[in-house]
C-alpha cells in the first residue's frame, strides 16, 4: 500500500484510468516497466509529475516490442515529438491503445500512424513499400514487392489518388477479421 | 420558491463579477484550471491565438451573439451545435467528435498539435464571450425567472456533455497529456456546477443523487479492479503467447474460461448438493445404501478397488445412490431431493447461457464481415503480423510463414493453376474420405462390441486388469490413434492447409461424437438390462424383509416386540443403475485425464528430452531432422477439452463428485500443460491465424452440451429411479419431486395454478406462440441480411464506379458496359465530347461519401447516402449518352457538339 502512495498520488491514478483502459495495478506494473528500462532516468516518485523520457532505443528492446517488425514506428508514433522518445503518460497511452479493450476506431488511428512512414497523413507506395519489406524481411523480388503495393492500393484507395488516406484505410480495417486480434500487445 | 430566490441570487452573484464569473461558466477546454489564473490569463490569450483565425471567429461570434440576443430562451445547444458543425466540417475526421461534444469534435481532428491548441483558446474565449454577453444581459433582464432557468438548462447540458467528455475520455485519440488535462478540467467543472444544479425542493436530493452517483462510480471502480487482478495466470497466458502467437494462447485462455465454469458448477454442486448431505444428512453406515454390502466388504479398501471407484467409493458422497430419498434432512428442513433436480438442472441452465452469452459477445466484437475477395492484399498488408509475438523464434516463423501467404497470392493473382489431374485428384480425395468413414464405422463398432462384452464380464469375477478396464482403454487408444491416422489420410487429399485444418477438425469431432454416442446407447442397454434386474431384486428384497421379521417373531414367539432393524449391510440391494452410470463417466474422465498426461510426458516431454540430448551422439541431426520437437496440437486439445466437459455434463447427473475431480484436472492441466508447452514444443512452423476460433470453440462447446443435454434428460423425464438408492427412491419418475413440493410445500392455490399451466390447452398455445416467435425473429434477420448484402452490393457498385471514373471514362460495370455495346452505329457517333471536366467535377463530392462506408457501423442513414450517391456519377458519366441516340440522335448529339 505505502508503495502505491509513494509513485502517484490517488487523483493520478484515477485520472490514469479515466484516460486508459488499464486499472490500478496495471498502472502501476506499467511505471514499474517503465522505471526499468531506465533506472537511473526515472524516478519512482511520481506525484509531482517529473518531466523525463526514456530514449527510443530502450524502448524498442522491450520484449513486447523486439520483435515487432515495426517497432521504431509504433514507438514513434506515440512520441510527441515524432522522435521516438517517449514519456511516461506517452508511455502509458501507447499500451493503452494496443490493449485489448481498446476500440477498433482508436486502434485504426494508430495503426493508420504507424504504417506511415514518411508522416505525411497518406499510406502512398513507399509507405507500403517499407510495410512490406519488413513483413517479409525483404525476401520478395522488386518485381512482387511493386504487384501487391499496386494491389494494396487499387483494392483499398476509393478516391483515386493512388495513395490511401485515413478514410480508405479506416474503411479497410474495419471489415479486416483479425485486426483486433492482433493488433494488441499484452504488457 | 425560498429557494429558488437563493439560487437565482446565486447565479446573478456569479453573474454579477461580470467577465470573470461567466468566463469561469463558460469555460469548457481551457487548459488552465484555476479561476483565478483564468483571469490571469485572458489578457495575453488573444496575443497567443493566432492572428489568422481571429476575423473569421469574430464574424462567427457576431453571428452566435446575435442568435443569443434574439433568442434568449433557447438553451444553448443550438448554439453549441452549430459552433460544433462550423468547427468539425473543416476535417474529414471531424466526425469522430460528432455531435455531443460540439467544439471539441473540431479540436479532437487535429491530435494536439499547436494550431489546434490555439483554435481551442480561441474556441475558449468565443464561449466565454457568449456566456458572459448571455449572463450580462441575464443580470440586466427583467424576467430573471426564466432567464436562470435558460441558464440553468444550459448548464446541466454543459455538466451532462462533460460527463460523457470524461466517460469517453479513452476513446480518444489525443496525446495523454492533453487528456489529462481536459480530464481535470471537465472533472472541475462537473464537481462545481454539478452542485448548482437541481430545482427548488428536489436540491437535497440532487445533490443526495450526485454524491451517491460519485460514491457508485468509485465502487465501480474498485471492484473492476478487484475483478481484473482476480483473473489468474494472466502472466502465463502472456508468455505463452508471446513465444507461440494468439493461436496457442486462445487454447489457453479456453482453458480458463472453462475452468472459470466449472468452478460456478462446482459451486452449485457442492454448495447444494454434497455439503448439506454430508452436514446434515444420515452418517455412513446407517441405512443400506449408505453402507458397503457385507460381501463386498472385505475387498473395499484395496487399491485397485477403490480406483475403479468401487468399494468405499461407490457408497459415498460422490454418487448419486449415497443420497436419501428424505424428503427434508437436518434442522433447516432442507429439501435435498429437490436441490439435487434442481442443481442437475441449473447446472445445464447456467452452462447453456454462459456458452450462448459468450458467443454473442464473440460475434459483437467480431465485427469483421468482409468478403475475402476484396482485400485480400491490404489485410494481408495490415493485419497479419500478430504484434503478440515477442520470441524470436516465432517470428521468423512468422516472417516465413507471411512470405509464403504472399507468395500465394501473388501465384494466385497473376494465374488461375490449372489443376494438371483433376481426376487423380478426385479419385483420391473419395478413397481418403472412404477410409475415414471406414475407421470412424470401425471405431464405432468397437467401442459397441466392448461396451457389450464388459457387460458380459459384470458378471464375472475373475478378472485381469485389461479386462476390467477395457472399455476406457479403448476408448482412450482410439482417441489417440485415430486422429493421426486421419491426418496421414488428410495427405492424399492435398487440400490448402486452413481447408485441410476445418477437414480435420470435423472428422476428429465424429469420431469422438461417434465414439460418445456408441457409448452411450451401449450404456443405455446395460441400464435397461439392470432396470429388468432391478424389478425381481425389488420384490426379492420385501420377501426377504418380510421373513426376516417372520423369523424373528416366530424366534421370540412374541408379536408385539418390534425386531430390532437389518444390519444395512445385509439387506440385499438393487443394482441402482443410476451409480454405475455415474461410475463409468467418472471412470472415463480418469482415464482420460492420464491419457492426456501420459501423452504430453510420453509424446512431448521424452520425445523433447530424446531429440535434445542423444543428438551430440547421433548421425543424423535430430533436431532439424526426423523427430525433431512436437509442435502443440491446438485443434486436438480444443476438441479433448470440449468432449471431456460432455462428459462431465452427462456424468454430473449422476456422480456430483465428478465436477469437482474436473476442476481439478482443469487446474492442474493449466499449470502442467502450460510448463509443458513452454519446456517441449516449438512455434508451430505454418502459424495460423486465431481469428474468429473462438466462437468456432464456443460453437463445438455448445453442440456438445446440447448433446449430452438429450440423454440427460431422457433419462430424468423417462426412466424410473432405482428402488432403493439415490434422492429420487420410491418415486415413479425423478420430476415427481417437484410435484410433491408443490403439493405440500407451497399454498394450494399455486398448485392448482401450475395443474392449469400444465394443461395441454394452455401449452400448445404457448408453444404455437414460440414457434410464431422464432418464425417471425428468423424473417425479420433474413431481411436485415438481405438489406445488408444489397447496401454491400450498392457500395461495391459505388467503389466500382469511383474506380472506374479515376481509370479511365469506359464503364466497368458489365450491364453498363453492355447498353453501350447496344447503342446503334458507334462509329458514326464522335467519340463522346468531353467527359474530362465532367468527369473530374464529381470527384471532391464525391469523397465525403466514399469515406463513410469505412464507418458502416453508423448504420443505415451513412449509406443511404452511398446509395443515393452512386447513380449521380453515371447520370453525368458516359453512360448517361447512352441513351440519349436512340431517343434523337441527331438533335440530342447536335447540341453539345455546337
Amino acid at each position: 500500500m505505502g508503495n502505491k502512495q509513494t509513485i502517484f498520488t490517488d487523483e493520478q491514478l484515477d485520472a490514469y484510468q479515466d484516460c486508459t483502459f488499464f486499472t490500478r495495478k496495471e498502472i502501476l506494473r506499467l511505471h514499474g516497466r517503465y522505471h526499468e528500462l531506465a533506472p537511473h532516468l526515472v524516478p519512482m516518485d511520481y506525484t509531482n509529475e517529473p518531466d523525463c523520457k526514456v530514449p527510443l532505443s530502450l524502448i524498442v528492446n522491450m520484449p513486447e516490442l523486439k520483435e515487432n517488425p515495426f517497432r521504431n514506428r509504433i514507438v514513434e508514433s506515440f512520441s510527441e515529438g515524432g522522435d521516438g522518445n517517449l514519456s511516461f503518460n506517452e508511455f502509458v497511452d501507447m499500451f493503452s491503445v494496443l490493449s485489448e479493450m481498446a476500440p477498433r476506431e482508436l486502434k485504426a488511428i494508430y495503426a493508420f500512424k504507424i504504417y506511415d512512414f514518411n508522416v505525411d497523413n497518406f499510406l502512398c507506395k513507399e509507405d507500403l513499400e517499407k510495410t512490406l519489406n519488413r513483413l517479409t524481411k525483404e525476401e520478395l523480388t522488386p518485381e512482387e514487392v511493386e504487384l501487391v503495393c499496386d494491389k494494396t492500393i487499387e483494392e483499398a484507395d476509393l478516391d483515386g489518388d493512388n495513395k490511401l488516406s485515413f478514410a480508405d484505410f479506416e474503411n479497410m480495417i474495419s471489415r479486416a477479421p483479425d485486426f483486433l486480434s492482433t493488433f494488441h500487445i499484452r504488457i | 420558491m425560498d429557494d429558488g430566490d437563493n439560487k437565482k441570487k446565486k447565479t446573478n452573484g456569479r453573474g454579477a463579477p461580470g467577465k470573470g464569473g461567466g468566463r469561469a461558466r463558460g469555460r469548457r477546454t481551457s487548459p488552465v484550471s484555476e479561476d483565478e489564473d483564468d483571469e490571469e490569463d485572458t489578457p495575453p490569450r488573444p496575443r497567443r491565438a493566432g492572428e489568422r483565425r481571429r476575423a473569421a471567429r469574430k464574424e462567427g461570434d457576431e453571428d452566435e451573439d446575435d442568435n443569443k440576443a434574439s433568442k434568449k430562451k433557447r438553451g444553448g445547444a443550438a448554439n453549441r451545435r452549430r459552433g460544433g458543425d462550423g468547427e468539425g466540417g473543416d476535417g474529414k475526421k471531424g466526425r469522430k467528435g460528432r455531435g455531443k461534444k460540439g467544439g471539441k469534435g473540431g479540436k479532437g481532428e487535429e491530435k494536439g498539435d499547436s494550431t489546434g491548441k490555439e483554435k481551442d483558446k480561441d474556441e475558449d474565449k468565443d464561449k466565454k464571450k457568449k456566456k458572459g454577453s448571455s449572463s450580462d444581459s441575464n443580470s440586466g433582464s427583467e424576467e430573471e425567472d426564466s432567464m436562470s432557468e435558460g441558464e440553468m438548462a444550459r448548464l446541466m447540458e454543459e455538466v451532462e456533455e462533460k460527463k460523457k467528455l470524461i466517460a469517453t475520455m479513452r476513446n480518444k485519440p489525443w496525446r495523454m497529456k492533453r487528456r489529462l488535462v481536459l480530464l481535470k478540467d471537465a472533472q472541475q467543472f462537473v464537481d462545481k456546477f454539478e452542485g448548482a444544479l437541481g430545482k427548488g425542493k428536489g436540491r437535497k436530493w440532487f445533490a443526495y443523487k450526485v454524491m451517491m452517483t460519485k460514491k457508485w462510480i468509485k465502487f465501480q471502480r474498485d471492484f473492476d479492479n478487484f475483478k481484473t487482478s482476480c483473473i489468474p495466470w494472466e502472466r502465463k497466458i502472456k508468455e505463452v503467447e508471446s513465444h507461440f502467437g494468439s493461436s496457442v494462447a486462445s487454447y489457453f485462455i479456453f482453458l480458463r474460461w472453462m475452468y472459470g465454469m466449472n468452478l460456478v458448477l462446482f459451486g452449485f454442486t457442492f454448495g447444494l448438493v454434497v455439503i448439506p448431505e454430508v452436514l446434515m444428512g444420515l452418517p455412513y453406515g446407517s441405512i443400506p445404501r449408505k453402507t458397503v454390502p457385507r460381501p463386498e466388504q472385505d475387498t473395499a479398501q484395496d487399491y485397485s478397488v477403490l480406483m475403479d471407484f468401487n468399494g468405499y467409493c461407490k457408497y459415498s458422497v460422490l454418487f448419486y445412490g449415497y443420497y436419501n430419498d428424505q424428503r427434508t434432512i437436518g434442522l433447516l428442513k432442507f429439501r435435498l431431493p429437490l436441490s439435487y433436480l434442481l442443481v442437475g438442472i441449473g447446472n445445464f441452465g447456467y452452462s447453456l447461457m454462459l456458452v450462448i452469452r459468450t458467443m454473442a459477445k464473440n460475434a459483437d466484437v467480431g465485427g469483421g464481415d468482409g468478403d475475402e475477395s476484396e482485400f485480400t492484399f491490404a489485410w494481408k498488408m495490415f493485419t497479419s503480423w500478430d504484434y503478440l509475438i515477442g520470441n524470436a523464434e516465432t517470428a521468423d516463423n512468422k516472417y516465413a510463414s507471411i512470405t509464403t501467404s504472399f507468395k500465394e497470392s501473388i501465384v494466385d493473382e497473376q494465374e488461375n493453376q490449372k489443376d494438371e489431374n483433376i481426376h487423380l485428384r478426385r479419385f483420391l480425395r473419395v478413397l481418403a474420405n472412404f477410409m475415414i468413414t471406414c475407421s470412424l464405422g470401425g471405431s464405432g463398432y468397437l467401442i459397441y462390441f466392448v461396451v457389450k462384452r464388459s457387460q458380459e464380464f459384470a458378471n464375472r469375477d475373475d478378472l485381469s486388469w485389461y479386462e476390467k478396464n477395457e472399455l476406457e482403454i479403448i476408448m482412450s487408444l482410439l482417441g489417440l490413434v485415430c486422429p493421426p491416422l486421419f491426418e496421414t489420410i488428410a495427405e492424399l487429399e492435398d487440400y490448402h492447409p486452413r481447408i485441410a485444418l476445418k477437414w480435420q477438425l470435423g472428422r476428429i469431432f465424429a469420431l469422438f461424437l461417434g465414439n460418445l454416442y456408441t457409448f452411450l446407447f451401449a450404456l443405455f442397454d446395460e441400464v435397461n438390462s439392470k432396470l429388468e434386474e432391478e424389478q425381481d431384486i425389488k420384490n426379492n428384497s420385501i420377501w426377504i424383509m418380510k421373513e426376516y421379521y417372520a423369523n424373528f417373531s416366530r424366534l421370540t414367539n412374541d408379536t408385539e416386540a418390534t425386531p430390532p432393524p437389518m444390519n444395512p449391510a445385509d439387506v440385499i440391494r438393487g443394482p441402482c443403475w443410476e451409480t454405475a452410470v455415474g461410475i463409468e463417466f467418472v471412470k472415463l474422465t480418469v482415464s482420460d485425464i492420464q491419457v492426456t498426461y501420459l501423452t504430453i510426458l510420453i509424446g512431448d516431454f521424452a520425445r523433447a528430452m530424446i531429440v535434445r540430448f542423444l543428438n551430440y551422439c547421433w548421425c543424423w541431426d535430430l533436431e532439424a531432422g526426423f523427430p525433431s520437437y512436437g509442435e502443440f496440437d491446438i485443434s486436438g486439445n480444443v476438441l479433448g477439452l470440449v468432449f471431456n466437459q460432455g462428459m462431465i455434463w452427462m456424468g454430473a447427473f449422476y456422480a456430483p463428485g465428478l465436477v469437482g475431480i474436473n476442476v481439478l484436472r482443469l487446474l492442474s492441466s493449466m499449470y502442467y500443460q502450460c510448463w509443458a508447452v513452454m519446456a517441449t514444443n516449438v512455434p508451430h512452423e505454418r502459424v495460423f491465424k486465431a481469428s474468429k476460433s473462438n466462437n468456432f470453440y464456443m460453437g463445438l462447446l455448445l453442440l456438445v452440451l446440447f448433446l449430452s443435454l438429450l440423454p440427460v434428460v431422457y433419462t430424468i423425464m423417462s426412466l424410473p429411479p432405482s428402488f432403493d438408492c439415490g434422492p429420487f427412491s420410491g418415486r415413479l419418475k425423478m420430476f415427481d419431486v417437484i410435484m410433491e413440493t408443490i403439493d405440500l410445500d407451497l399454498p394450494a392455490f399455486m398448485g392448482t395454478l401450475f395443474s392449469y399451466a400444465a394443461n395441454p390447452g394452455l401449452i400448445i398455445p404457448a408453444v404455437l406462440l414460440m414457434v410464431l416467435a422464432i418464425y417471425y425473429l428468423n424473417a425479420v434477420s433474413e431481411a436485415y441480411k438481405n438489406s445488408n448484402n444489397e447496401l454491400k452490393k450498392k457500395m461495391q457498385l459505388a467503389r466500382d464506379e469511383e474506380k472506374n471514373r479515376r481509370n479511365n471514362t469506359d464503364s466497368t460495370n458489365q450491364v453498363m458496359k453492355d447498353l453501350e455495346d447496344l447503342l446503334p452505329n458507334r462509329s458514326f457517333i464522335p467519340p463522346p465530347p468531353p467527359p474530362p471536366p465532367k468527369a473530374e467535377k464529381p470527384q471532391p463530392e464525391a469523397k465525403p461519401t466514399k469515406t463513410k462506408p469505412g464507418s458502416a457501423a453508423k448504420g443505415v442513414k451513412v449509406q443511404k447516402d452511398v446509395a443515393l450517391a452512386s447513380p449521380n456519377p453515371n447520370a453525368r458519366g458516359p453512360v448517361s449518352q447512352a441513351p440519349t441516340p436512340r431517343a434523337g440522335p441527331r438533335p440530342g448529339r447536335g447540341a453539345p457538339a455546337n
